[in-house]
């Protein structure tokens, strides 16, 4: 017990010993939640951004999945050692912006430092889900990103199905699941990851349908969900028959079924346009489609962003706030940002940077890759399409998991757990409300 | 046990009192013992019941006190109700399932004559493998994709899929954390088994008993103390030491069939930021193994003997 206490008081002197010594650089603690090839590029962009000044030393710590990364940062405030940045995923997002106090607004530290912050040089579908009502930006849109539908050209082919053509409606997509089932090309149709970000939180804005009301929760965050409406119970419920006889087959909670379609059971796959590093990496043939909307509603309309942004934590030295406004506009350079989409599959932030990838003929020679640019951005968005709000997204897509799960097990049908869903849902948010 | 009385050295009288030196020696000496105790033990207990009387958001910049609202409101909640069911089906599994193997192999390397204590070291291994560890290796091997288990399943005609499938994913975490807990265990029966006098046994095999009915008249009531322990023991692990292993596993689902009691206590707290109630849920935790240990103390101790 002795030697036990005596490391523990060590332990803590060793702990405390950076800060009481001089650094030459200020050190920037940067959370995130990137895995394979996108914590890859993490590494990269920091060592890069450290080599190209002396100032400031970023140090990118890897902290977990999303809602892992999120839970440790807040852990961490309350415990008075926050990080400097950190990465938050888009569902996180209202849990961060009712934390007035506890972060400082991107726009404030790029003022602060004396930058100028000129909103027009980004994309304006991003930037708009990442500010306040007023305008100001609160986060960094580091990783953004677009469900899109991945398919296999050699399960296609040996199903006989259109290899140049992926299904655009989830009818086709039914179908052709259907057809590489029956024809054994495949064990497996399709899978998709992220059931509550794709099928339910993009199915309403791509279809152009209320996913809660008071525009989503972005009016007032006193919403009532809306997904137990017909379309939404008509699109799960074919999914749960497709799921009957594995045409459909469920991966997990999160991005679980990236493995499945890696593995070349399944012919088709929804998922994000950050996951494609993964996939290239796999040396699969692969090809690349619009996500799939349902042909009775209202779409196309557009898609809204995912993935992550950087949030920069309140009370800390004037000069970390410099260094991470050098990072943030070394992050929003045009070279910085074409390397970030390209490498990654997520979407570049700045204007510029897609412009440059659209004129270096990127697009041309990696055709479908602008997909999920021209998904988000070709239509203004509507009341129904820019995006969720919820105090508390992270629980509801929890119950919206659960009820699904049971749903896909035969335990209910699409009603009674679209029924379930909304009714556990709207007691979660007042309960979080405090109503 | 200093004021016991009884003097570990051999040949001196029995002293009443230990007599230190110093008044201020044997403090100094608890002193670290008692200082990890108080950081590590009653001061997060009082944080948990500070924060269970109190709402407060995630980042904890406004709280409000609730007094017991939060216990009313976790009790009277269904998923708390299920939460207890999938604990107790849970725990008896995997305390069952352990203790009865363990004795299985216990018994079984009694009769090894040649490598009995290669053989027993081997089976005390795996009580070396962290719980997050041992939850990912049963996840391997009976991933529905690419599991090395899993497919002799599905050639048996067996739709294994723990994914969607609440009792299939039940049976794999039962699995997994009996098969952490089976060196343990082993270990007690293996010593519980060298404490049964031969001599016993002989007597009933001259009489003409079987080894069957030997094990179940003489060797299993003989053993009842290390059982009777090994029961507490186990369910207080199933309870509140398999966190890892459902981590790791099923993460609770599918649905809410192996959120257990602690589990949720996570899941409340640090995914959906709950905090009251969470800490309000922990509080009944700390209840329930006030209970458990009392009720161990009570009753066990008094019945074992360590030989």
């Amino acid at each position: 017990m002795k030697t036990k206490f005596f490391l523990a008081t060590t332990a803590i002197a060793i702990g405390l010993l950076p800060a009481g010594m001089a650094l030459a650089k200020t050190q920037i603690s940067w959370w995130h939640a990137m895995t394979g090839a996108n914590s890859e590029v993490v590494e990269k962009i920091a060592a890069d951004f450290n080599a190209s000044q002396a100032d400031y030393e970023l140090l990118p710590v890897f902290k977990g999945t999303y809602p892992e990364t999120l839970n440790a940062g807040i852990a961490a405030f309350r415990a008075g050692q926050a990080p400097d940045i950190i990465q938050v995923f888009d569902v996180g997002t209202g849990v961060m912006m009712a934390a007035e106090g506890a972060v400082k607004p991107v726009a404030e530290v790029l003022t602060g430092a004396g930058m100028t912050f000129d909103k027009s040089q980004y994309l304006p579908g991003i930037v708009a889900y990442y500010s306040r009502p007023d305008g100001t930006m609160l986060s960094f849109p580091y990783n953004s990103s677009s469900p899109i539908l991945y398919y296999n050209k050699d399960i296609f082919e040996k199903a006989g199905l259109d290899v140049a053509n992926p299904p655009k409606t989830w009818n086709e997509v039914w179908d052709a699941a259907r057809q590489i089932k029956t024809s054994g090309a495949a064990p497996c149709g399709y899978t998709s990851t992220w059931l509550t970000w794709i099928h339910t939180e993009n199915f309403a804005a791509w279809n152009d349908v209320p996913y809660a009301t008071n525009e989503n929760g972005l009016a007032d965050g006193n919403a009532e969900l809306m997904i137990n409406a017909p379309v939404y119970v008509n699109h799960f419920q074919v999914l749960a028959d497709l799921a009957k006889d594995g045409t459909f087959k469920y991966g997990g909670r999160t991005s679980e079924a990236k493995q499945i379609f890696l593995a070349g059971e399944c012919g088709i796959f929804t998922e994000s346009s950050g996951g494609l590093g993964d996939i290239v990496k796999s040396g699969m043939n692969y090809g690349i489609g619009q996500l799939p909307y349902d042909s009775d509603a209202g779409g196309p309309q557009n898609t809204i962003p995912g993935g992550a942004s950087l949030w920069v934590m309140g009370g800390k030295p004037d000069e970390t706030y410099k260094g991470i406004a050098a990072f943030f506009s070394y992050l929003s350079q045009t070279e910085v940002q074409t390397f970030l989409h390209q490498t990654s599959g997520y979407l570049p932030v700045t204007m510029a940077a897609y412009e440059a990838t659209r004129t270096s003929g990127f697009y041309e020679a990696n055709p479908g890759r602008e997909t999920p640019i021209t998904q988000m951005l070709g239509k203004a968005p509507t009341a129904n399409s820019k995006g969720v709000r919820l105090i508390n997204l992270p629980q509801i897509r929890d119950i919206e998991n659960e009820e699904f799960e049971r749903m896909l097990a035969g335990e209910q049908s699409a009603q009674q757990a679209l029924d379930n869903a909304v009714a556990r849902g709207n007691a979660a948010i007042k309960q979080a409300l405090g109503l | 046990m200093v004021a016991g009385g009884r003097s570990p050295v051999a040949g001196r009288p029995p002293m009443n009192r230990a007599v230190f030196p110093h008044r201020w020696l044997p403090w100094l000496l608890v002193a670290p013992q008692l200082a990890i105790s108080l950081v590590f033990f009653y001061w997060p207990a009082v944080q948990a019941l500070h924060q269970s009387v109190l709402r407060e958001d995630a980042f904890g910049l406004r709280s409000e006190f609730v007094g017991l609202a939060n216990f009313a409101r976790v009790l009277g909640d269904p998923a708390y109700l299920n939460s207890i069911r999938v604990t107790v089906v849970f725990s008896l599994l995997t305390a069952f399932g352990s203790m009865a193997i363990a004795l299985f192999l216990a018994v079984q390397a009694e009769k090894v004559v040649r490598g009995r204590g290669f053989y027993r070291t081997l089976m005390i291994w795996p009580y070396a493998v962290a719980p997050a560890i041992a939850g990912m290796l049963w996840l391997f091997m009976f991933n529905p994709s690419f599991g090395t288990l899993a497919w002799p399943l599905k050639q048996m005609g067996i739709t294994w899929d723990p994914l969607l499938r609440g009792n299939q994913a039940m049976a794999l975490v039962v699995a997994a954390a009996s098969w952490k807990q089976i060196s343990y265990n082993f270990l007690f029966f293996v010593a519980g088994l060298q404490a049964i006098p031969r001599t016993l046994i002989e007597a009933a095999a001259i009489d003409g008993a079987g080894p069957v009915k030997r094990f179940w008249t003489i060797v299993f009531p003989l053993l009842a103390p290390t059982t009777f322990f090994l029961l507490v023991v186990n369910s207080v692990y199933a309870l509140f030491d398999t966190f890892g292993i459902i981590h790791a596993v099923t993460g609770g689902g599918p649905g809410k069939s192996t959120e257990t009691l602690v589990y949720k206590v996570y899941n409340d707290g640090f995914v959906n930021l709950i905090l009251g109630e969470s800490a309000a849920q922990s509080v009944i935790l700390m209840v329930i193994v006030i209970t458990l240990t009392a009720f161990q103390f009570r009753y066990v101790e008094r019945r074992v003997h360590y030989g």
